[in-house]
């Protein structure tokens, strides 16, 4: 998997009109409506978006990790496996449950929300890798699973030495480095990161993300990751979607998004985060609340906290399209006011030139191999 | 979305004379004691945590001070001991000049109030928001008979925004959204009439759309009613943008305060620029990284010197041997780091914020 980018800017996941609902009947909750998202070879898509807006719930419904009372109502989700025949594609809503196991962990791998809870407390660090190799890789043996689980840890900055080591011993940083090795132990080709570094403090979370960046060049996977924060998207997603009630309202390149949103709500969104730098102004954040899912607004989700809404925006739902604004970018738009005459200035900024300057994260200096344990005498 | 025309209020007026100290803590220190490892056979091992040391902190009348730090550096901690939830090992607390002890509680309740992190869990989910406000009214004798504590509640509601009030006095907690369920929570915080309301991460359980309104709230009481706010993050571009004074704490002790817009825009102290380095944020203009790594230490077994210096790319002998001194580094910009002492300031090359070029 060394050298991965030949076949960079295929699709390998492919989410198409994908709906998931929570519920049957009259009270189902739609969380999921009529989503597509693409996610190329090599790519970090970010996946934004407030609570409830159904990005985790698109995440598992991908994979088919939805317990009851979700249920996927329609749409395909296309993994394609081989880089060099593009046209083969497993829908995996479709496939039987032995391909399904084949599939994930193997080709599609997951570091869930709350990985201080996701490792299991009684067993080693080292247990819990070599159970995964065994399970997947059952001709391997045991001596070549150890190396394979220190080889692992190793490359997510932990010394060997941390191999005996129960969860509870290690830093919350640390757990998560272990969640992310046990990700990467088959060479996927997808991983899905749902909020992995939210519970983390700052210095951590930067140093986490760093290293995930510097492994996907490293490795050539490719990376959905979702998160609540836009402002750390900015600077490592190479192409950003940002979800509201259950919708994809906007997607575009990171650095179009941030120079040029075209939704309100994406506008609205990233002047949510106060700047690190210059003149301290006023900002109002979005007034209103996120929708309750279980009464949905009619026509667009947004509108009734949209301070542009039109008439029609109250009764018709807007569809993701390429907004006239932007032609020959890879942006998508779903909102009325786009069809209109005149944009507001705020989202008719001039589309920036050039292609994303994002990957920001990958600094110039090598990592030091144990990081977590040079914070003084424990 | 800069709106001026809605007026500036939540912004901190910096022409306005410096407000007078409301409630201050000197020297405030906190030790947890608890049981270390589990010993084999009978006895006990005790440790002490060193949650909180020697903390200076003054809460002025119309103006918000940040706490930063990370989880463990003791920000909470502060907060609490201010709050007289618990009790400070060693040091002092004064409100409005005068120390404070434990005989006067209910007085000091009145004037001083916390606003808790986690909207969720504040409020008892089986009791209406009438009676969340009632009984701070009735306890604090601030209204007394039902049409009066009715109308209190009424412009409590109408202070924290949650219009019509009459709309929302009636509901339970579960059939508000966390925006509105922390406007509840700050609503019960001001039924006491307080003068310093102490926010203990008030937004960091909201989602970021509403977190500014929230924010902006707070902003407005201090600019309209003169409170004294104290705003305990761990999100330093929030507390730049509402708050007037920043403190930095880093393993319980305090590593840098002055002005807000100072501290971030031209730290003096190697966390500091740590946690700005590490911030998220779209307008750093290149690949940035971080210079200082690891995580912080045990507070048990704490680093000898300075806290900072296992971390600290700087770092020099004298690090390890002496706790720094508070240095003066600017018009009421202090910060505890030997590179800023006159000693030894030019041994380095004054490491400049390098990760903060002005926009």
């Amino acid at each position: 998997m060394s050298a991965p980018l030949a076949s960079a800017g295929q699709p390998v996941l492919e989410l198409r009109h994908l709906c998931v609902d929570y519920g049957r009947g009259d009270q189902a909750v739609h969380a999921v409506i009529d989503t597509d998202l693409t996610l190329r070879r090599g790519e970090v898509v970010g996946l934004a978006g407030e609570s409830g807006s159904g990005k985790s719930t698109l995440a598992y419904g991908a994979t088919r990790l939805l317990r009851q009372p979700a249920i996927i109502t329609g749409g395909s989700v296309l993994f394609r496996p081989d880089a060099e025949r593009p046209d083969f594609a497993i829908d995996i809503l479709d496939a039987s449950p032995e391909v399904l196991r084949s599939l994930r962990w193997r080709d599609v791998a997951i570091v869930f929300q709350s990985a201080m809870n996701s490792l299991n407390p009684v067993l080693t660090v080292q247990a819990q890798l070599t159970d995964t190799l065994a399970a997947h890789i059952p001709d391997t043996s045991k001596t070549e699973r150890r190396e394979r689980a220190a080889e692992l840890l190793k490359l997510v900055g932990i010394s060997a030495d941390r191999l005996r080591s129960f969860p509870h011993e290690l830093s919350g940083g640390m757990k998560q480095r272990v969640m992310i090795a046990m990700a990467l132990a088959l060479e996927p080709q997808v991983v899905i990161m749902d909020e992995p570094t939210t519970a983390l403090d700052v210095v951590t979370q930067r140093q986490i993300l760093e290293q995930v960046m510097e492994l996907r060049n490293q490795l050539g996977f490719s990376v959905l990751f979702i998160t609540h924060d836009l402002s750390l998207l900015l600077e490592m997603a190479d192409t950003i979607a940002i979800m509201y009630a259950g919708r994809i309202v906007e997607s575009a390149p990171a650095e179009q998004l941030f120079r040029a949103p075209r939704h309100p709500y994406s506008a609205a969104l990233l002047n949510s985060f106060p700047s690190l730098h210059g003149e301290r102004k006023l900002m109002i954040g979005i007034p209103g609340s996120p929708p309750d899912l279980r009464k949905l607004p009619e026509g667009c989700s947004f509108q009734p906290r949209c301070r542009y809404a039109l008439p029609r925006c109250a009764d018709q739902v807007p569809e993701l399209t390429r907004p006239a604004i932007a032609t020959d970018s890879h942006r998508l738009v779903a909102c009325w006011l786009h069809q209109e005459h005149e944009l507001p200035d705020e989202l008719a900024a001039p589309e920036p030139d050039g292609l994303s300057q994002s990957r920001r994260l990958v600094g110039s200096a090598p990592l030091p191999a144990a990081p977590e344990s040079s914070g003084g005498p424990r | 979305m800069t709106d001026t025309s809605t007026g500036m209020s939540a912004l901190p007026a910096s022409d306005q004379p410096r407000g007078a100290p409301v409630l201050e803590a000197r020297g405030l220190t906190k030790n947890f004691r608890v049981r270390s490892q589990p010993a084999r056979g009978r006895g006990r091992l005790r440790a002490v945590v060193h949650a909180v040391e020697d903390v200076d902190l003054t809460l002025r009348a119309g103006r918000v001070t940040a706490v930063v730090g990370e989880s463990g550096s003791g920000k909470t901690t502060v907060a609490r001991m201010l709050a007289q939830l618990i009790k400070p090992t060693r040091g002092t607390i004064l409100l409005d000049g005068k120390p404070v002890s434990g005989r006067r509680l209910h007085q000091y309740r009145h004037q001083v109030q916390i606003v808790f992190q986690d909207p969720f869990a504040s409020l008892n989910p089986i009791h209406s928001v009438r009676y969340h406000l009632s009984r701070p009214l009735r306890i604090h004798h601030r209204a007394r008979g039902r049409p009066r504590v009715n109308a209190a509640i009424d412009a409590l509601l109408a202070r924290v925004k949650l219009d019509p009030p009459g709309q929302f006095a009636d509901k339970l907690p579960h059939e508000l959204s966390g925006g509105q369920r922390q406007r509840v929570a700050i609503a019960r915080a001001l039924a006491a009439g307080p003068t310093v309301l102490l926010a203990d991460e008030p937004v960091s359980m909201l989602d970021v759309s509403i977190r500014l309104g929230v924010l902006n709230l707070l902003g407005e009481l201090r600019d309209i009613e003169g409170l004294a706010i104290l705003y305990v993050t761990h999100d330093i571009a929030s507390a730049r943008y509402f708050a007037d004074t920043m403190t930095v704490m880093y393993a319980g002790r305090v590593v840098e305060s002055g002005p807000s817009l100072e501290v971030t825009d031209n730290p003096k102290h190697p966390y500091t620029q740590l946690l700005l380095d590490a911030a998220p944020d779209p307008e750093r203009p290149g690949p940035q990284a971080i210079q200082a790594r690891g995580s912080a230490p045990s507070l048990i077994t704490l680093p000898s010197g300075c806290r900072f210096h296992p971390r600290c790319p700087h770092a020099m002998p004298i690090c390890s041997e002496q706790q720094p001194p508070d240095i003066s580094v600017g018009e009421g910009h202090v910060a505890a780091c030997w590179l800023r002492h006159a000693d030894y300031n030019d041994a380095t090359d004054n490491p400049s914020p390098a990760g903060n070029v002005p926009a």
